[in-house]
C-alpha cells in the first residue's frame, strides 16, 4: 500500500559542512561529525528506520560440519507477522556464492554447513522478536560429518575436503586442497648460515583467535526500489567491494544496487567481508518492503570473520657479537571454513615474518588452512600481528642466551633505509627501527609501587585484580618488556589498488566552498577530518562539505591496510590539484592580461585568494569563479605498482610502504593469583607526516589497546571436539575496559616517505603488532615463565591448570 | 501494553509495547531516539546507558514496563539536562529534566542546512569529548557521556582512578581510553573554572 509513497528512510546520511579559517593539514582540527556523535544524532546503520519496514533475522547452523538432510519452513511461514522465509532454493540468480578473493562462501547453505553459525535461512517479520521466534520454528535436520579442526586433521590421508573440486587460482599450487594458500619466502642459504651461528633458539608459539569486537553491530536497511533495484544503507569498509559481490547474487546489474554508507561503529577488519548485506536485499526484494537487519552481539560473533589463530615455529641463530645469522620459520594460520582474506594474510605473515631486522638467510613458509572452525580473515595487523608475536619472543630469547640487553640486541639487528627484505625488496624510505626502540627505552619509568602514589595506602584500582581487592601489593612483581614490529601499508602483491575522489569547487553566497565526495568508509578513524584539511590546504578555502560516501562515485578501496589517508587522502589531494589548475586556467583567461604574474609566477590558493609564491594577491577565488559553472572533477589515484610474490621463492617487490612502531610495556603481576596489571604501555611510531596529530595519537592508543587485549584477555574459544564457539558474548569474550588499560604515552616521529602524499606513512595497524609481544615480554620478565601463547590467563602464571 | 514515562523532560506514551521489549528498544524503535546504543544488549558494554530517575542504568536491561511513570534522560537530552542543572542548582536525584510547562512547548529543532551541528548548545562533557579527540567511531560515546556527566555531577574534581572506576562499565574499542580520560579531566577543569 505504502509502497509507492516511500519516504527517505530516517537516518539517511547528509552533507556535513565544516568551516575553519585554519584547519589545513598538520592542524589538529576536530571531527566534522563530532557534534552529531555527542548529541546522539549521528545515524549508525542500526539506527536506520523506515515507516513500513520489516525486521530480518538469520537462522544459523547449530553444528560445525553437517549435511543438511531437510529444511521445513512451513511452520515458521505460517506465523502471524512473518512475511518471508528464504532458503538456498529461493536464491534468484545463477550466482549463489560470494567472497573477497575466492567466491567460496554460500549466501545460504546448500546441502551442507561447514562451520558453527553458518547462515541457513532468512526470515522477515514485522517485529524482531517475531522474526526470532519464527527462526526457532524452522526445522532443520542435520547429519553430522567428521570435523577438520587443525593441521593434522586437515592434512590426514582420509581428511574430508572442506571444498571439493576447488578451481580457484590458488588450487593449482597448494600441496593439499585443505590449504587455501601457501607462500614460501626463501633467500640466501639457511643451512650454510646456520653453521656461523654461535647460538640457536627455537620456539613454538600459539596465537589465539581474536575478535574485532567493534561496538556497532552488523546492520543496515535495504529498501526495494520501483525500478526493481534496491537501495542499501549499510556499515562496511569498502562499498564497491560489497557491490561487486552483492549484485550478481541478486541477479541485478550493479547500477540497480545503490549503496550508501551509513554510520559505522568501528570495523578493524571485521567489515571487509559481507555480513547482512545480501540477506537484507533478498528479503526486501522478496517482500517488496524495506528490511532492517541488526545483529545482536551473540550473532555478531558469528556474523564476521576473526583474526586467524596461528601456530608458529621459529628458529633463529646469532653470532656471539649479536648478529642474526638466519631465520627458519613455519606459520600455520587457521582460515576456518571459507577463504575470506586468508590468501593475503598468508602473503603478509610470510613476507613480514622476519620482522624489522637484517637477516640475509631466510626460509619462511606460511599456510592458511581450510577447517570447520569459524572463518578467519582481516583484522588490524593482518598476518603481521601473529608473526610479530613470535619473532619478538625469539629476540628476547636470543638476547638472554647471549647475555645481552634485549633492546641493544634488537638495535644491532635493526633494519634501516636500504635494507633488503627477505623478499628482496629494498626498504627505500626511512625505517627508524633502532630510534623507535631508543625512544621508548629512554622514557622515565612509572614510579615503583605506583599504587601508593596517592600517599593514602594502596589504591586497589592500580593493582592487579583491581576492585576485586585481591592484593594490597603482596606478591606483586614488576616486569618490563620491549617489542617492535613492521607492517605494510596498502594492498600488496600486484593488486590494482586505487582510490577515487570527486571535488567540486563553487561559490555559494559569495564564499568559495569545496565539496569532497568519495566512497571512503569512515569507520571512526577520522578520514573525513583529514579530507577537509587536505581540501583547505590545496584549495585555500575555509568551508568544506563532506558528501556522504556512496557508490555514485568511483571506488575508494577499502578502509584497511592502514591505507585510507595515503590512498583516499592522496586521491583528494590529487583531485584538488587538478581543480586548482582549472581555477588558475579560468583566472588566466579572465585576468591574465591585467597582471603578468598570472603567466609567469608559481600560483597558490590561500585564504580564499589566488596568490603568487611571493605572496602577492592576484584575485579572490570568489572573483575568479563568479559566473562560472562549479568546477567538478572526479579522478583516480594509484600508489606505485607492486608485483606478486614468486610462488616458489617469495621474491618480489610486493609491498607499497612499510610502517614501524615500538612499545615498552611495564606490568605488575600478582604472582600468587596470576593476575596482571599493565601499568604503562609507552609507544613510539614513525608516521611520516601527521596530518592531524590528535587523530594520529588516538589511532596509536586504540591500536595499542587492542594488542594489550589479546595479550591478557581476548580469545574466541572454539571447542576442539565440536568446532563450536564457546564464548560469543561480551560476558565471556573480554575486551579491555578503562580499568584494564594503562596510560599510553605516545612519541610520534615524522620522517617523510618521499613516495607518499605529504610524506605520510599509514599508521593504524603498526601499534597493534608490537603491543602484544611487549606485554608478553614484560610478564615473562616479571615471572621468569616462558609463556608462548596468547592470551596469558591466570592459570598460565600460577601453573594450576 | 501502553507505557507512559518522561523522556528528557517530555511526557511520552508508547503503545503496543510487547512485554519483552527493553527500554532501549522502546527509545530506539518506538520513540525515534536512537542515540542510546545497542552494542551488546546484555549489560556489558554500557553503550545504552541512560539516567533513570537520575541513576545511570543500562537501558537494555530495563524492561520497558518498569519505567512506567518514571523519568528517563538520554544523550539526546543531555545538553538540556546539564543546562538545567547549572541554572537551577545541582540535581543529584535526576528529577530535574525540562519542567512540564516547558516540555509542552518543546519543538524539534528545525532541520539545519549544515549537519555539523555548529552552534548547537552542548553540555560541558559533550564539548570536552569533541575537543579532546575522545570520539572516534562514536558508538560508545552516548553511554560514556551519560556516565561521565553523572560522575562530574557528584564529584567535581575526580582523580584518574575515580574516572576509571566510574567509566569501567563502558567499553570503547577505538580510543584506548586515554582521550576519554583527557575529556573528563577537561570537562572537570572547565567546570572548576566556571565556578
Amino acid at each position: 500500500m505504502a509502497q509507492n509513497t516511500r519516504t527517505v528512510p530516517a537516518g539517511t546520511p547528509t552533507n556535513v559542512t565544516q568551516n575553519h579559517t585554519k584547519g589545513g593539514i598538520g592542524e589538529s582540527t576536530l571531527r566534522p561529525d563530532g557534534t552529531l556523535k555527542v548529541t546522539g544524532e549521528f545515524a549508525y546503520s542500526s539506527d536506520m528506520w523506515h515507516e513500513d519496514m520489516l525486521w530480518g533475522q538469520t537462522l544459523r547452523s547449530t553444528v560445525a560440519h553437517a549435511e543438511i538432510v531437510s529444511i521445513d519452513v512451513s511452520e515458521a511461514l505460517a506465523m502471524s507477522g512473518v512475511y518471508a522465509v528464504l532458503t538456498y532454493d529461493d536464491l534468484p540468480a545463477e550466482t549463489k556464492n560470494y567472497g573477497l578473493e575466492i567466491q567460496d562462501t554460500p549466501v545460504l547453505a546448500h546441502g551442507r554447513v561447514r562451520h558453527h553459525g553458518e547462515p541457513v535461512a532468512l526470515i522477515a517479520a514485522d517485529h524482531p522478536e517475531t522474526a526470532r521466534r519464527a527462526a526457532a520454528k524452522v526445522r532443520i535436520e542435520y547429519k553430522e560429518l567428521p570435523l577438520v579442526t587443525d593441521e593434522a586433521s586437515a592434512l590426514a590421508p582420509d581428511a574430508p575436503l572442506i571444498h571439493e573440486g576447488r578451481d580457484d587460482h590458488h588450487a593449482g599450487h597448494v600441496p593439499h586442497p585443505n590449504i587455501v594458500h601457501r607462500q614460501p619466502i626463501v633467500r640466501g642459504n639457511v643451512e650454510e648460515a646456520r653453521k656461523r651461528a654461535d647460538v640457536i633458539v627455537e620456539g613454538e608459539y600459539v596465537f589465539g583467535m581474536q575478535d574485532q569486537a567493534f561496538l556497532g553491530p552488523e546492520s543496515g536497511l535495504a529498501v526495494p526500489a520501483e525500478d526493481g533495484g534496491v537501495d542499501l544503507y549499510v556499515a562496511t569498509q569498502w562499498l564497491h567491494s560489497d557491490l561487486r559481490q552483492i549484485a550478481p547474487v541478486l541477479g541485478l546489474p550493479e547500477e540497480k544496487v545503490r549503496m550508501t554508507l551509513s554510520g559505522v561503529g568501528g570495523a578493524f577488519g571485521g567489515r571487509e567481508d559481507l555480513s547482512m548485506q545480501i540477506h537484507a536485499c533478498l528479503l526486501a526484494l522478496r517482500t517488496g518492503k524495506p528490511v532492517k537487519i541488526v545483529y545482536n552481539r551473540f550473532e555478531s560473533f558469528f556474523g564476521h570473520v576473526h583474526r586467524h589463530p596461528a601456530k608458529l615455529h621459529y628458529e633463529h641463530g646469532a653470532t656471539k657479537d649479536g648478529k642474526l645469522t638466519h631465520l627458519k620459520a613455519r606459520i600455520v594460520l587457521d582460515g576456518g571454513a571459507y577463504a575470506s582474506a586468508s590468501p593475503a594474510v598468508v602473503g603478509n605473515a610470510s613476507s613480514l615474518g622476519a620482522g624489522p631486522y637484517v637477516v640475509d638467510d631466510v626460509e619462511i613458509e606460511a599456510v592458511a588452512l581450510y577447517t570447520n572452525n569459524p572463518p578467519c580473515g582481516a583484522m588490524r595487523g593482518f598476518g603481521a600481528v601473529q608473526a610479530c608475536f613470535a619473532y619478538e619472543a625469539q629476540m628476547d630469547k636470543l638476547a638472554a642466551k647471549l647475555g645481552m640487553d634485549p633492546v641493544e640486541f634488537r638495535q644491532i639487528n635493526a633494519m634501516e633505509q636500504g635494507t633488503l627484505m627477505p623478499t628482496g625488496q629494498v626498504v627505500d624510505s626511512p625505517a627508524p627501527v633502532a630510534e623507535l626502540l631508543r625512544r621508548v627505552k629512554a622514557r622515565p619509568m612509572p614510579p615503583e609501587r605506583q599504587w601508593e602514589s596517592a600517599g593514602e595506602g594502596a589504591d586497589v584500582r592500580a593493582l592487579p585484580g583491581g576492585l576485586s581487592n585481591t592484593t594490597h601489593g603482596e606478591g606483586v612483581v614488576r616486569g618490563v618488556g620491549y617489542a617492535v614490529g613492521i607492517k605494510n601499508v596498502g594492498f600488496s602483491e600486484g593488486f590494482d589498488d586505487y582510490s577515487t575522489a570527486r571535488v567540486v569547487l563553487q561559490v555559494i553566497n559569495g564564499e568559495p566552498v569545496a565539496m569532497v565526495h568519495t566512497a571512503m568508509a569512515e569507520v571512526g578513524q577520522g578520514g573525513v577530518t583529514v579530507h577537509a584539511q587536505i581540501a583547505r590546504t590545496e584549495l585555500g578555502v575555509t568551508q568544506v562539505t563532506i558528501h556522504p560516501a556512496d557508490t555514485q562515485v568511483g571506488s575508494a578501496g577499502s578502509t584497511s591496510a592502514s591505507r585510507q589517508t595515503y590512498m583516499t587522502g592522496g586521491a583528494v589531494k590529487n583531485t584538488c590539484e587538478a581543480v586548482r589548475e582549472k581555477v588558475l586556467e579560468i583566472g588566466r583567461r579572465k585576468n591574465g592580461s591585467y597582471h603578468p604574474a598570472w603567466a609567469t609566477a608559481e600560483l597558490l590558493l590561500e585564504g580564499g585568494k589566488v596568490v603568487t609564491d611571493g605572496g602577492e594577491v592576484l584575485a579572490t577565488l570568489a572573483d575568479v569563479l563568479e559566473g562560472e559553472d562549479p568546477i567538478d572533477l572526479e579522478l583516480e589515484f594509484r600508489h606505485r605498482p607492486t608485483v606478486p610474490f614468486d610462488l616458489v621463492t617469495g621474491q618480489g617487490d610486493g609491498h607499497v610502504q612499510y610502517t614501524f612502531a615500538a612499545h615498552r610495556a611495564v606490568v605488575e603481576v600478582d604472582t600468587e593469583l596470576g593476575l596482571v596489571k599493565v601499568v604503562e604501555l609507552a609507544t613510539a611510531q614513525d608516521v611520516g607526516k601527521a596530518l592531524n596529530m590528535l587523530s594520529v595519537v588516538g589511532q596509536i592508543q586504540g591500536g595499542t589497546t587492542q594488542g594489550l587485549g589479546v595479550a591478557v584477555m581476548e580469545e574466541i574459544i572454539v571447542d576442539p571436539k565440536t568446532a563450536k564457539v564457546r564464548n560469543p558474548s561480551f560476558t565471556d569474550y573480554l575486551i579491555p575496559t578503562i580499568l584494564d588499560t594503562p596510560t599510553i604515552p605516545v612519541d610520534v616521529l615524522e620522517l617523510a616517505d618521499p613516495n607518499a602524499p605529504y610524506g605520510l606513512r599509514g599508521l593504524g595497524e603498526a601499534p597493534t603488532l608490537s603491543s602484544t609481544p611487549a606485554v608478553l615480554a614484560a610478564i615473562r620478565n616479571a615471572t621468569g615463565l616462558e609463556l608462548n601463547k596468547t592470551p596469558v590467563r591466570p592459570e598460565a602464571l600460577t601453573g594450576t591448570l | 501494553m501502553r507505557v507512559n514515562f518522561t523522556v528528557n523532560g517530555r511526557p511520552q506514551e508508547a503503545d503496543d509495547v510487547w512485554e519483552g521489549e527493553s527500554l532501549l528498544y522502546v527509545l530506539r524503535e518506538r520513540m525515534g531516539l536512537p542515540g542510546s546504543k545497542n552494542a551488546c544488549e546484555q549489560g556489558e558494554c554500557g553503550s545504552c546507558t541512560v539516567r533513570l530517575d537520575g541513576v545511570p542504568v543500562c537501558s537494555c536491561l530495563v524492561a520497558a514496563g518498569q519505567v512506567e511513570g518514571r523519568d528517563v534522560v538520554t544523550v539526546e537530552g543531555l545538553a538540556e539536562y546539564a543546562k538545567e542543572r547549572t541554572e537551577h542548582g545541582s540535581c543529584g536525584t535526576g528529577a530535574c529534566g525540562t519542567p512540564l510547562d516547558a516540555a509542552k512547548k518543546w519543538q524539534a529543532k528545525p532541520t539545519q542546512d549544515s549537519q555539523t551541528g555548529e552552534g548547537v548548545e552542548l553540555s560541558p562533557i559533550q564539548q570536552a569529548f569533541i575537543d579532546a579527540g575522545a570520539v572516534q567511531c562514536g558508538f560508545c560515546t552516548p553511554g560514556l557521556l551519560i556516565a561521565a556527566d553523572e560522575l562530574l555531577e557528584r564529584q567535581s574534581d575526580p582523580s584518574d582512578q575515580d574516572i576509571r572506576e566510574a567509566l569501567s562499565g563502558n567499553l570503547c574499542r577505538c580510543t584506548g581510553y586515554e582521550k576519554i580520560l583527557d575529556a573528563v579531566r577537561l570537562a572537570a577543569a572547565r567546570q572548576g573554572e566556571a565556578v
